[in-house]
């Protein structure tokens, strides 16, 4: 299923492009899309490993950009 | 202006005050000399300086923050080591940086803003009829079938039918059509549009995710998830471009300071390397002229699905349309009839009581000629015959109404019309009684459609249509059209748009404009497949690009559109590279300093920023 998050303070086009790099790797994901400019994070994954997906967003998103935050 | 913004403004404000004091008030210790320059330094570039701490301790030594701070702290070791005390340009370059970071996210805000802007279609609220009561709820819980109350002024917020009262509709935010349209009871009207001065009642068709205005949206804010080879180029590129831009300057260091011993000078320069490694200007400025220029469009009534899209159409080459309801208005009108032995309203009679079972357009259109209402109970033994027409009984003659095949299977002794159009010949008792003739006319901007498209490059336009051959090589010539092809089956014309696409040159592409309600499999094969007219889901649905009225003036607007963004984007590709480039072989040679680079770097994003917000500005000169 697909699912739109909310990012805030989201400042820089190049992380941007490296998280949807990185979350598109997380086991279970489909694919994912960071969007700098409507900041917003759509993610198509399986519904039942989603919860786990999420949590391994957030740290992904803290890792290379530790000033944007994931709105869940 | 945010108020992360403000403190930044404040903080670039005290240290450009301080930086200039340092400047111009000597002091003689060497140690005090180091701590005053410390202070406006620490003030500007704190943040970079504890990201890029962070950062590396996550292992993201690659990023724009440490580059910064090794590049300022590196000028700053100079300074001191080599006695000299000028920390001036470490602190300048810190300001400056921080400077065009300002501005950048200040472009990139207003962008955002004017963006939103466009897409502000969105209803807040919805009016329900309650208990006699109107009672303000969110769009999203009005259930289908719902009677929703709009008053002048208000937004229509989900798809319905007109119950009550008649009003005009400014549909101008989906359409761009600046022209009202009247709408009254038994209308139906798509969300997004503005009543502009009738109370309306509005009966719902749709669930509000289903409803035109939140089709649209999803469309135009999933659209940047499509991404252009342009942006897919950008993105690979940003990915090689810093690590050999870092690792070009980690040699810059070393080798040529082994072998001249002038430590200094060499570090110096390849501090300027480290600056222009970030590929910013171009990781944003490519996304936002597509996301201008898709915004832009949509504004116009021109649905683009992606950046994607936008890029092939402006490569377009060959246009096909579909005839009927694109180049033609699809209303069929009996232009003349022609009876023979009895009166015209007697045929006209005859025409409309036989033809009263049928859904047919041109059956609609006879009808609609007739005018009164049609009393079929006087039909009897009625029977379709695939592909000829009606045979029935009304008071007691045999009614035959159809093609000239029909005809033919009667023995009548029809006779084709001097008038260019559908022929609906009529016999009664099987001796030919005339015929009336019925034709569609073509849209007000056909003509200027396919004189505009030929000034914009396009080097074929083709029709395709079910009509006639007389019928279509008609239009086809009054519109100046290249080729035509007619009496085609709906599978036919994706024979003919594969024959077309191999005849189209390697780079050109094929755009095929139709109704979308039967052409799907065409919009799916074509190069880029324009269904024309919103309110149909499947023609949302099936192509990539909506137009949301059915002039087929836009899809020259939306090929110029196209073409203008994708200018756009090479501009800033070939700028951001250009500026880059030359910075890095000055810097490596010693002719550029420190100011260049960061002028490189942030300078040249704040630049393509603005060059790329133009996308988003359509002057309709056509």
């Amino acid at each position: 299923m697909k699912k739109i998050f909310k990012l805030e303070d989201l400042d820089c086009a190049n992380c941007a492009a490296k998280m949807e790099n990185a979350i598109s790797k997380i086991e279970g994901v489909e694919s994912a899309n960071v969007s700098f400019m409507t900041q917003k994070m759509t993610i198509y994954a399986d519904d039942e490993k989603f919860d786990k997906i999420m949590k391994q967003a957030v740290k992904i998103c803290k890792k290379i950009e530790p000033d944007c935050k994931i709105i869940l | 202006m945010s108020v992360k913004q403000k403190k930044m403004l404040i903080r670039i404000i005290i240290s450009f005050v301080l930086l200039i004091a340092t400047v111009l008030i000597p002091i003689e210790n060497k140690y005090l000399q180091l701590i005053a320059a410390l202070i406006p330094f620490i003030i500007i570039g704190y943040d970079i300086l504890l990201k890029s701490a962070r950062n590396i301790l996550h292992g993201q030594i690659f990023d724009e923050n440490f580059l910064m701070s090794i590049a300022t702290i590196g000028s700053f070791v100079l300074g001191y080591s080599s006695g000299s005390g000028e920390y001036e340009e470490g602190i300048a370059v810190m300001l400056f940086y921080q400077v065009g970071e300002f501005f950048q996210n200040y472009a990139v805000g207003s962008s955002r803003k004017s963006i939103a802007s466009l897409m502000d279609i969105r209803p807040d609220f919805a009016n329900i009829e309650k208990n006699g009561e109107i009672i303000s709820v969110d769009p999203d819980d009005v259930a289908i079938g719902s009677i929703t109350v709009i008053k002048p002024g208000e937004r229509i917020p989900l798809d319905g039918i007109i119950e009550s009262g008649s009003s005009s509709i400014d549909t101008s935010a989906l359409t761009g059509e600046s022209m009202p349209k009247d709408a009254a009871v038994g209308d139906s009207v798509i969300s997004g549009c503005i009543n502009l001065n009738g109370l309306l009642k509005v009966r719902t068709t749709k669930e509000y995710g289903e409803s035109t205005v939140s089709k649209i949206l999803d469309l135009v804010e999933n659209s940047s998830s499509k991404k252009s080879k342009a942006e897919n180029f950008i993105t690979k590129f940003a990915k090689y471009y810093t690590p050999c831009v870092v690792f070009a300057a980690l040699a810059l260091a070393l080798i040529p300071s082994f072998i001249t011993g002038n430590w200094t000078e060499w570090i110096n320069r390849s501090l300027i390397f480290l600056v222009i490694s970030c590929p910013c200007a171009l990781v944003i400025s490519v996304p936002l002229s597509f996301f201008g220029g898709i915004g832009g469009a949509s504004k116009s009534g021109i649905l683009v699905k992606g950046g994607n899209y936008l890029e092939i159409l402006s490569k377009a080459e060959t246009v096909v349309f579909d005839k009927t309801g694109t180049l033609t208005k699809g209303v069929f009108k009996v232009t003349a009839v022609h009876p023979e032995k009895i009166s015209e309203s007697q045929l006209l009679e005859y025409a409309a009581i036989a033809e009263s079972f049928s859904n047919h357009p041109i059956a609609q259109s006879i009808r609609e000629k007739y005018g009164a209402d049609t009393d079929n109970s006087l039909i009897q033994n009625y029977e379709e015959i695939a592909g000829r027409g009606i045979k029935c009984t009304i008071n007691d003659k045999l009614i035959c109404i159809g093609n000239d095949k029909l005809m033919n299977d009667i023995n009548a002794d029809w006779h084709q019309c001097h008038h260019i159009g559908t022929s609906v010949h009529i016999a009664i008792d099987n001796i030919y009684a005339g015929h009336i003739i019925i034709s569609d006319e073509i849209k007000p901007d056909s003509q200027q459609t396919i004189k505009s498209l030929k000034k914009n490059g396009i080097k074929k336009t083709v029709m395709l249509t079910g009509d006639s051959e007389r019928i279509g090589k008609n239009i086809a010539e009054k519109l100046n059209i290249d080729e035509a092809y007619c009496g085609l089956l709906p599978g036919d014309k994706v024979d003919i748009v594969e024959k077309l696409l191999n005849e189209t040159s390697e780079k050109g592409k094929l755009l095929f404009v139709g109704d979308g309600i039967n052409d799907a499999p065409v919009i799916s094969r074509a190069d880029i497949g324009i269904a024309m007219g919103a309110g149909s889901d499947a023609a949302i649905e099936a192509a990539d690009i909506v137009l949301m009225d059915d002039k087929p003036s836009k899809i020259s607007d939306a090929i110029n559109i196209s073409k203008r963004t994708l200018k756009i984007v090479y501009q800033n590709i070939i700028f951001a590279l250009a500026v880059k480039i030359v910075i890095l072989i000055l810097g490596s040679l010693g002719f550029a300093n420190m100011w260049a680079a960061v002028f490189a770097d942030v300078g040249v994003s704040v630049i393509a920023i603005l060059n790329a917000m133009r996308c988003m500005k359509i002057n309709n000169k056509n």
